[in-house]
């Protein structure tokens, strides 16, 4: 029983980490389907091409080339930001616009056809065996709780991850709310032909949420690359996947939901792999899933969708 | 002017998105990783793209009043459409006879997916229900062939009804589930239920076989007598003995392929008697509109369940045929891209035409076949198709034509 509490703590700094990065995501996913209806299946693609960006700037400024870490990974954060902001940016423009107002089953197809095509883009480029990431932050915080001798390991690059993740999530919370963009936004969100009707351009707040959710999960991306130390082209599938689960679970459409969404999906996976068997941990993530769309269907946050005839 | 900025515009977007890939490859060198740049191909695609923007107003210019008349399924009467069926059929038998081993192989491999497609065909065409886990069931199907006869020896022929029975109770159990909910949330359900299963197959280590899954899966018989070229069993006959042939694995090949065209077959005609009947005409207004389908009397419990089970059921048919032509089931085969190429199937061929949904298969799985030699590029160019046709022809090739009326607007 001694050993529980920092066995438990030390499973749920994992657990926050990995769900800062899941909740990163989950708001690309859940501003998209807020305003537009459809699961940007590409989503994950562009989380993926965020971590191999950060690579590539990485490598371009070299290990040991004595610029601070810090800035390094500033450098690499903001690049992979910038590069992915386009990428958002012209798959909407290309891919999903055509077949907006279609059937929703299109936009579907199209946008799982885009993740096909953007894996196998980044495979052909940078090959598809796994790129080494070196670790630029080595070192943990170490403490112990209480009278036990278990030590509880946070390393500092976990640590980076859930003090970015805070950071951007309150920028974002104000920027949605004080900004026009974010009101402009939001007013999509609830009724995209009256936001139009009252003179908001739909087509650029459409292109900025893809934007913006680009950006967050190229954030994502490199924070990930840097924590986990290796990067291949397919880990944006998976990692889409749980995201959306994340934004399903907290509701889809709400941001705070996706936020929660995220964090819950992270320590519970962690959790089941610590406890249960790591080979379990994505049949608890499903598994949850279903559970809570059994009995809130609406997700945590979400409101109950009422059907009008 | 305008287009000059524009397509200059596209053109710095590209190199942006093209640098950090194709620009600056990475390359382990030892322990270290090394950019090599490759600024031609950079340069290449920003000039492509930049030309193809300017000269794109002119090429796809919006010319009023000139539509294109999209080809619609032609609508036969019941007897000249029986006699098509018949001889197209017939052609289909025939055809192996003379044609070449990889070919027929394919061919086999196109039938496979008319089937699962024909499937799929009842949940998301007809009853307009969207499964993103699809190949679940199918997993389902080939397991329980590959685990009766590896747990029980049974031969394919006694374990096909019970693959077929198996998916159904499995679809049957998913239904329940999904019935509360709608849409996307049912196709995030639905692919988690398929991700759910080939997890399970992974780690169930002892009884699957884990990630190895189980080999050695015997083809099925011909009235019980073996198609190998000696008997497993002392003393029993083999067919060719049986028939006085000379053994060829050839035979196997064509034996394989003329039962997978009898099962995609029995699909084809099961799935088109269906929608005629009531139930049939019940998945169709549930797919149109739920609650004036709950007003009118219907149960959507049912009406769900029926499509979820029957769909499930011609998976888990074509996934016993799919263990026992491979010889080997693991998890491998039954991936999301599985599930994903099945639906853009049914929705490329026009969501429930079923003329559709064959011709589409036959494009999608040909074509990859054909590009064998691009193997690199295969998967990118199937992605590419994928989005173009979606954009091009959200409607697919060969959307059906229902009888309707129009009322009049003015």
């Amino acid at each position: 029983m001694q050993e529980f509490l920092p066995q438990f703590i030390q499973q749920l700094f994992n657990g926050l980490s990995l769900g800062a990065i899941y909740a990163l995501i989950a708001i690309g996913y859940t501003m998209v389907y807020g305003i537009i209806g459809m699961i940007n299946f590409a989503h994950g693609e562009i989380y993926m091409i965020g971590g191999y960006v950060g690579l590539v700037t990485l490598s371009a400024i070299g290990v040991n080339s004595g610029v601070p870490v810090p800035i390094t990974i500033l450098c690499m954060i903001l690049i992979a930001v910038a590069v992915t902001a386009v990428y958002g940016y012209s798959v909407e423009r290309i891919a999903y616009r055509p077949v907006r107002g279609g059937p929703r089953l299109v936009a579907l197809i199209t946008a799982i056809g885009m993740s096909i095509f953007l894996q196998n883009w980044v495979a052909i480029g940078q090959g598809s065996r796994d790129m080494a990431v070196p670790n630029l932050m080595p070192g943990a915080l170490q403490f112990t709780v209480g009278a036990s001798d278990f030590t509880v390991t946070v390393t500092y690059a976990r640590l980076m991850i859930i003090c970015v993740v805070f950071f951007l999530m309150v920028g974002l919370t104000f920027y949605i709310k004080n900004s026009k963009m974010g009101r402009a936004s939001r007013a999509c969100s609830q009724d995209m032909h009256m936001a139009n009707l009252l003179g908001i351009d739909t087509n650029r707040v459409i292109s900025f949420t893809f934007i913006l959710g680009a950006m967050l999960a190229a954030v994502g991306g490199v924070l990930i690359a840097l924590t986990i130390g290796k990067l291949n082209p397919f880990i944006g599938f998976i990692a889409g996947i749980k995201a959306f689960t994340a934004a399903v679970l907290g509701g889809i459409g709400s941001i705070p939901g996706a936020i929660l969404g995220g964090l819950l999906l992270g320590v519970a996976e962690t959790m089941a792999a610590a406890y249960l068997s790591s080979q379990y941990k994505d049949i608890v993530a499903f598994g949850l899933l279903i559970f809570i769309l059994l009995f809130r269907p609406s997700g945590l946050l979400g409101k109950p969708e009422v059907e009008k005839v | 002017m305008k287009n000059i900025t524009s397509a200059f515009l596209a053109a710095v977007l590209t190199g942006i998105m093209i640098v950090p890939i194709f620009g600056l490859q990475l390359e382990r060198k030892g322990i270290n990783t090394e950019i090599v740049p490759h600024w031609s191909i950079v340069l290449w695609g920003m000039l492509i793209v930049f030309a193809v923007q300017l000269v794109k107003p002119y090429l796809f210019k919006k010319r009023p009043g000139v539509r294109f008349n999209l080809p619609r399924v032609p609508t036969l009467n019941p007897k000249s459409t029986n006699l098509l069926l018949g001889l197209v059929f017939v052609a289909a038998i025939i055809w192996p006879f003379f044609s070449g081993r990889s070919q027929v192989d394919i061919a086999t491999l196109v039938l496979i997916y008319v089937m699962l497609a024909l499937g799929l065909n009842i949940v998301v065409g007809f009853a307009g229900l969207l499964d993103l886990g699809f190949v679940g069931f199918y997993a389902v199907g080939a397991y329980t062939y590959a685990l009766l006869y590896h747990w029980a020896g049974w031969g394919f022929w006694e374990a096909l009804p019970l693959a077929g029975v198996v998916s159904a109770f499995f679809g049957f159990l998913l239904g329940f589930p999904v019935l509360r909910l709608r849409g996307d949330y049912l196709a995030i359900v639905t692919l988690g239920f398929g991700e759910i299963i080939r997890l399970l197959l992974i780690n169930l280590y002892e009884f699957t076989g884990g990630p190895d899954g189980i080999s050695g899966i015997p083809k099925p018989t011909v009235f019980g007598y073996e198609m190998t070229r000696k008997a497993s069993v002392e003393g029993a006959q083999t067919f060719h003995q049986l028939m006085d042939w000379k053994f060829s694995t050839m035979d196997v090949v064509i034996y394989l392929y003329l039962m997978a065209l009898v099962l995609a077959f029995i699909t084809l005609i099961v799935s088109n008697r269906l929608v005629r009947m009531p139930i049939g005409r019940a998945w169709e207004a549930l797919r149109e509109d739920e609650i004036a389908c709950r007003s009118l009397g219907l149960n959507p419990t049912r009406i769900k369940l029926s499509a979820f089970t029957l769909g499930a059921t011609f998976a888990g048919l074509g996934g016993a045929f799919f263990a026992a032509r491979q010889g080997l089931v693991n998890p491998e085969s039954f991936t999301f891209i599985e599930s994903a190429l099945i639906l853009a199937i049914v929705v490329l061929g026009g969501m429930g035409s079923q003329v559709g949904v064959i011709l589409a298969a036959i494009i999608l799985t040909v074509l990859p076949e054909l590009a064998r030699q691009f193997a690199e590029y295969r998967m990118l160019i199937f992605g590419l198709v994928m989005v173009l046709m979606m954009v091009w022809r959200p409607q697919g090739l060969l959307p059906v034509k229902r009888p309707q009326v129009e009322i009049p607007n003015e």
